[in-house]
């Protein structure tokens, strides 16, 4: 009896690096402008241009080199050959069996690795548009090249083919896309083609039998598209395979609308890409001082700092799984510093997670702004019963309105005082009086009743009295 | 100017009188126009000649003159551009129709360095297609004729450069040299060409033919003439990545030094198979060396014998590559099809000449999967050997001496039908250019024919002080050369023209 299928998946992430110029000239690095407009005579292929190398460009790769632990390498420069009308001089300078950074890996947030064969710098191409009913080069009744583009660095990384399901393969480019934007070398954004991804499937019986044949597909446009085109993708091959049929390896192009990839071109005519060392260029040879300083300037990964998170929960016996959640959420987010501002001040760790994550995500772009100091307060003044969780919630959409300000100034303007004592007992106990038969049964051992009374002096209150003072109260009465 | 009927005035002088106020800028470019416009139809130096802009040129020199500034280096000095070197505004063809009709917008970095230094460009000059060939023959717009000789090449493939020179055109002009293409050319013309080392003169602006191997270097009328021109251009460019970045060799204060106590080996090699009388004048060449004070060695560096079919591999590699913009797409030449790839072959099959495509095929053919390691990597070895070589005769010696090339010029279309024979005239070049060192030919008298002879010196890398010290030494033992019996005979007709700006 045959073993379950299972999926063998390595991806091929492209990445814009973030430079103010282009890899090879001082053009401007730029989206979105006026076709045409950011070029010369370097970017355009004219005859006599010559590339010089953006030292920025290196430094950034670098950075990513050392975020996903890789060895920073001598590289070189190669050519590789083909025309494409968007393609300036008809090649592509890019490295090739001489990359900067070799041999890394990246760890997901459940902890499993995935490998990093190599992320080489090379230049991005322009961008064609090809007029007529096909969309594509073929048939079409003309085409527009932008060369805005052409020329902006871009480094690959390389996954070796350690991922095994469509959900790994989204949280593997969902994590490295956080890697590449704490790493300051992208913005990541998928959505304007500033970080590509191509995913390489191939399909097997069982874990241990040696790799099918493998299938590259390309136009992914977005996280959801990998995992829908990667399961597509193993079923055809399945399909194939069960129906006596074989795979044969080829590159695939994502309908995204249709649901289903299709064929671009087979192995048999894949280019012969003729790569030779560029001469043009001379060898990159980053002196361990270089390297040292990119290192020294590399903030916090996603994966320290979701550890960062883990180790506050020591003490509560490591963080539950909802928790882990939500260090994912608030790192993910960037709003991590705010816990971690938050606990120093006193405030207990998971109070802080499950307001960040929780309530502060909601605008994560505005909380990211927010002073750490202002929102530590904040949280201060509800785990000290000042203010109820629903007053300091309100409080905090404030603050995120409005950029900032003090919490304790706008909890006094919305008229959130934390009640009394005295007044919080008077409350209490006028709920227990109005419902004896409860109050007996609360009092015999059913405390799911407790939230019954809490219900009722919260409602009582409009919300301003403290969920833990009023449980606090109910115990005493009971005795 | 009333020296102009005799031999030309050196550019190191024509410069120093224009600095001085002695003579005007206007005054020299109009004799050279007038040499032009005499001579040109039967030399077919040029691909344009640019009166006009010469003219705005030379005017704003004599004005900096006339201010107190100093115009620099080159002030008011008529010099030819090969055609492959960018010029802002200015059609930059390569000798080939797929650059029809495109203007650069930029300046090549020796093209602003000229400037900056004073000198006057009067236009570009013919080439081989893409500096593909050894005799002018290539070029689109058909061969130029060497001076000499009417019915002779001049060289290639800056032989409408060397042309100019030795017609009188300008006392200095500029090529680039892959596999010989200042050297051969030089010698065959009679005028002095150098081949700098690789990286000394920024390559930026230079459309490429083979990147690892083009050189841009001076064609000059004097050895000293030559030196003040690679004083000019030579130096670190941050514009070309491959531009050496530490002091460039300056030449022109050193060339007088001589080379006693130098030693110098005769390139056995380069002397197999040459014709006798090339030979006997490397030999008197030598002795004349000798008599300065220089040890003569004779010396072998066998790998040098490699070296043409090393070249003919990595040079159309490099080239396929580098040509494969000229698609249509952008600039130059278009023809179209009913799709881009249609378009492309359709633009490429009508813009490029014969010998181009030659080229472009076999590179492709080397630098294909399979075929690779057979053709391209193994070339890349065998340059690793003759660097090797060379290395090890430099340990030796100071400088090489032998012939620049096998014979005198040949007859036009002699070799056009056989590219092999063709590629046998650069056979002494092309070492150099794979190890990217520099090296120099010098007239040295005449062949059986009676025309020009050079011989060439050879050095290590940024030996061009020693090399032009060599030189300087050669030059003043050469025996003597007729002025280009085409000047001579058309002298007579272009009296009138000549006393117009006398």
């Amino acid at each position: 009896m045959s073993t379950e299928w299972t999926m063998v998946i390595g991806l091929e992430v492209h990445c814009e690096l973030k430079t103010a110029t282009k890899l090879f000239c001082g053009c401007p690095n730029a989206f979105g402008d006026e076709p045409n407009t950011n070029v010369c005579p370097n970017c355009l292929g004219l005859p006599g241009s010559l590339p010089v190398l953006n030292q920025r460009a290196v430094e950034l790769a670098m950075a990513i080199g050392t975020a996903l632990h890789c060895d920073i390498r001598p590289s070189t420069f190669h050519r590789k050959n083909y025309f494409y009308p968007d393609q300036a001089k008809d090649y592509q300078i890019s490295q090739y069996d001489e990359p900067l950074n070799v041999d890394g890996y990246l760890d997901l947030p459940d902890g499993f690795r995935v490998g990093i064969e190599r992320a080489h710098m090379e230049e991005d191409t322009g961008k064609t548009t090809h007029a007529g009913s096909s969309g594509r080069i073929h048939g079409a009744d003309y085409s527009l090249v932008d060369y805005n583009r052409s020329g902006v660095p871009l480094v690959e990384i390389v996954s070796a083919p350690d991922i095994r399901t469509s959900d790994q393969a989204r949280a593997y480019v969902t994590e490295l896309r956080a890697v590449l934007v704490a790493s300051g070398a992208s913005d990541g954004k998928m959505e304007e083609g500033s970080m590509r991804v191509d995913a390489n499937v191939s399909v097997r019986r069982g874990a241990d039998a040696p790799f099918g044949t493998r299938c590259e597909i390309k136009n992914l446009n977005s996280v959801r598209s990998l995992g829908r085109a990667i399961e597509y993708e193993a079923q055809r091959q399945i399909t194939l395979i069960e129906s006596g049929e074989s795979v044969v390896q080829q590159t695939r192009h994502w309908d995204e609308s249709a649901g289903r990839t299709s064929a671009l071109r087979s192995k048999e005519d894949a280019y012969d890409y003729r790569y030779f060392l560029e001469p043009d260029l001379v060898p990159l040879v980053p002196d361990a001082e270089w390297i040292q300083a990119v290192s020294d300037t590399l903030g916090m990964m996603p994966a320290e700092r979701r550890a960062r998170l883990a180790q506050l929960l020591t003490e509560a016996g490591g963080p539950s799984e909802a928790q882990v959640d939500q260090i994912t959420t608030v790192v993910d987010l960037g709003l991590d510093d705010l816990v971690v501002e938050a606990v120093a001040a006193g405030v207990g760790t998971a109070l802080a997670l499950a307001r960040t994550a929780n309530e502060a995500a909601t605008d994560a772009e505005a909380a990211r702004v927010l002073d750490p100091k202002a929102y530590a307060e904040l949280l201060t003044l509800e785990a000290q019963g000042s203010l109820s969780a629903t007053q300091a919630k309100a409080v905090l959409a404030d603050l995120l309105a409005a950029g900032g300000g003090d919490p304790a100034a706008i909890a006094r303007d919305k008229g959130f005082e934390a009640m009394s004592e005295d007044s919080l007992a008077a409350t209490v106990a006028e709920a227990v009086q109005t419902n004896p038969d409860e109050w007996s049964r609360f009092c015999e051992g059913d405390d799911k009743l407790a939230g019954f009374f809490t219900g009722l002096v919260m409602k009582a209150t409009k919300g301003q009295a403290n969920g833990k003072a009023v449980a606090a109260e109910l115990r005493r009465l009971r005795g | 100017m009333s020296a102009l009927g005799s031999a030309p005035r050196p550019a190191l002088e024509t410069a120093a009188m224009v600095r001085a106020g002695e003579l005007s800028a206007v005054e020299v470019l109009e004799h050279h126009l007038a040499t032009i416009e005499a001579h040109e139809d039967d030399v077919r130096a040029f691909t344009l000649v640019t009166p006009d802009e010469a003219r705005t040129q030379a005017r704003a020199v004599d004005a900096a003159v006339a201010k107190g500034e100093d115009p620099g280096p080159l002030a008011g000095v008529p010099i030819a551009l090969k055609d492959n070197l960018c010029t802002r505004g200015l059609p930059t063809t390569c000798s080939s129709r797929i650059l029809d009709g495109w203007r650069p917008p930029y300046d090549a970095t020796v093209v602003t360095r000229l400037a900056a230094a004073g000198a006057v460009s009067v236009g570009k000059t013919n080439m081989d297609e893409f500096a593909m060939g050894s005799s002018t023959e290539t070029s689109a717009i058909g061969p130029t004729r060497n001076p000499h000789d009417l019915t002779r090449v001049p060289g290639g493939s800056s032989g409408g450069s060397a042309a100019a020179v030795a017609a009188g055109f300008a006392p200095l002009a500029l090529g680039s040299d892959t596999g010989g293409s200042i050297r051969q050319p030089a010698a065959l013309c009679g005028v002095v060409g150098l081949k700098p080392t690789y990286g000394t003169v920024s390559r930026y602006g230079l459309v490429a033919f083979a990147s690892s191997l083009d050189q841009i270097g001076p064609f000059a009328g004097t050895v000293a003439d030559a030196a003040l021109l690679f004083d000019v251009i030579g130096g670190h460019d941050p514009l070309d990545s491959t531009s050496l970045n530490r002091p460039t060799p300056r030449v022109l204060s050193v060339l007088d030094e001589g080379v006693d106590g130098m030693t110098i080996g005769v390139l056995a090699e380069y002397l197999d198979g040459v014709d006798p009388d090339v030979a006997a004048r490397v030999h008197q060449a030598a002795e004349a060396l000798a008599a300065a004070g220089a040890r003569i060695e004779e010396i072998s560096v066998p790998e040098v014998a490699l070296g043409l079919s090393a070249y003919y591999l990595i040079a159309p590699g490099e080239a396929s590559s580098n040509l494969a913009r000229y698609d249509g797409v952008r600039y130059g030449l278009r023809v179209d099809a009913e799709d881009t790839a249609g378009m492309n072959t359709a633009t490429r099959s009508a813009g490029f000449g014969a010998e181009v495509k030659r080229r472009i095929m076999l590179g492709t053919y080397v630098l294909s999967a399979g075929y690779m390691d057979a053709y391209y990597n193994q070339a890349l070895k065998v340059r690793t050997k003759i660097i090797e070589g060379f290395d090890r005769a430099y340990a030796q010696c100071d400088l090489l001496l032998g012939p620049t090339t096998p014979t005198t010029a040949f007859a036009l279309g002699a070799k056009t039908e056989d590219p092999l024979t063709m590629y046998l005239s650069d056979v002494c070049t092309i070492p150099t250019n794979l190890a990217g060192h520099p090296a120099i030919s010098v007239p040295f008298g005449t062949g059986d024919d009676g025309l020009p002879i050079g011989v060439q010196l050879l050095g290590p890398a940024l030996a061009e002080g020693d090399l032009l010290r060599g030189a300087a030494v050669v030059e003043a033992a050469a025996p003597p050369m007729a002025p280009p019996a085409l000047t001579a005979s058309l002298r007579g007709g272009s009296q009138e023209n000549r006393e117009g700006v006398s």
